[in-house]
């Protein structure tokens, strides 16, 4: 049996979904934040 | 760590430390990820799927270290009311959920070369599958019991109570005949894996855990943020 797939496939996935969960966190703070500096700028 | 239950002294160490962790774990992880495909030898018996140890042991390690986080969290929480605690809960949630599947998937994917199955109901694999559940059922209670009156103690609880399986993965090897390897790495005696796979999966346990703690600060922030935006769009409403 080659190897090869099942080991390019464990490491494509691991690394996919931990930088689409970074990028979500990122983008979701960035957000959130300049939402926040916005409105105290309103005051 | 009482001194930093205070959300703007948390802030003032969080922001400076968000992009050390989330840098050094994307260097660490690549580094970790390189050497461990391209200069790590196939092993004896399990050829080159021994690979997959670099990202499967350090998603099981993070996803069972992220529920000690939110019980830590949830105890301080139900104790001392710190003011973080459950912003970090469940901060710590989604990383920790994702994770806890990552370690089943590529657990699965090395199984079907090593044992010629995708899956055995033996006690490592099964209590794994329980702390992913746990996970998500931690997820939903936290977002709904927030959104009925912005206070967590139910999930809080959960939190706490849901550790009793970390012990039972932990030591389901030795309590039970699994098709799932015993314990290879031990952090207080002698470690039986070959220095040549543990350097790598070491320095890929630790940048994998700086990305851990990078996203969870971010959604720490977050939610911080939006707490204060909450906050502030409903006393504009009441003036």
């Amino acid at each position: 049996m080659n190897h090869g797939p099942f080991v390019f496939a464990a490491y494509a996935i691991v690394l996919i979904c931990t930088a689409a969960v970074v990028v979500n966190s990122f983008v979701t703070m960035r957000r959130a934040e300049r939402k926040a500096e916005q409105l105290s700028k309103r005051k | 760590m009482h001194a930093y239950a205070n959300p703007t002294r948390f802030l003032s160490l969080a922001r400076p430390l968000t992009p050390f962790l989330l840098f050094g774990g994307i260097a660490m992880v690549l580094i970790a990820c390189l050497w461990g495909l391209l200069a790590t030898p196939a092993e004896r018996l399990q050829g080159d799927t021994v690979k997959i140890i670099f990202v499967h042991v350090p998603m099981a390690w993070l996803g069972m270290a992220g529920w000690t986080g939110i019980a830590i969290a949830s105890l301080s929480e139900l104790i001392w009311r710190h003011p973080l605690a459950s912003h970090a809960a469940r901060a710590i949630a989604v990383p920790g959920a994702l994770f806890s599947l990552l370690c089943l998937v590529t657990g699965s994917i090395w199984g079907r070369p090593a044992w010629g199955t995708w899956w055995v109901w033996d006690g490592r694999l099964t209590s794994m599958l329980v702390l992913f559940f746990l996970y998500l059922a931690y997820i939903v209670l936290a977002n709904e019991t927030s959104k009925a009156n912005g206070q967590s103690r139910i999930a809080a609880i959960f939190g706490v109570v849901g550790i009793i399986n970390l012990p039972i993965i932990r030591f389901s090897v030795e309590w039970w005949e699994t098709q799932h390897q015993g314990t290879s790495i031990n952090l207080m005696g002698k470690s039986t894996i070959d220095a040549v796979y543990l350097w790598p999966l070491l320095i890929s346990a630790i940048g994998f855990s700086l990305l851990f703690g990078a996203i969870v600060l971010m959604r720490m922030r977050a939610s911080l943020a939006q707490t204060k935006v909450d906050a502030r769009l409903k006393r504009m409403a009441a003036e």
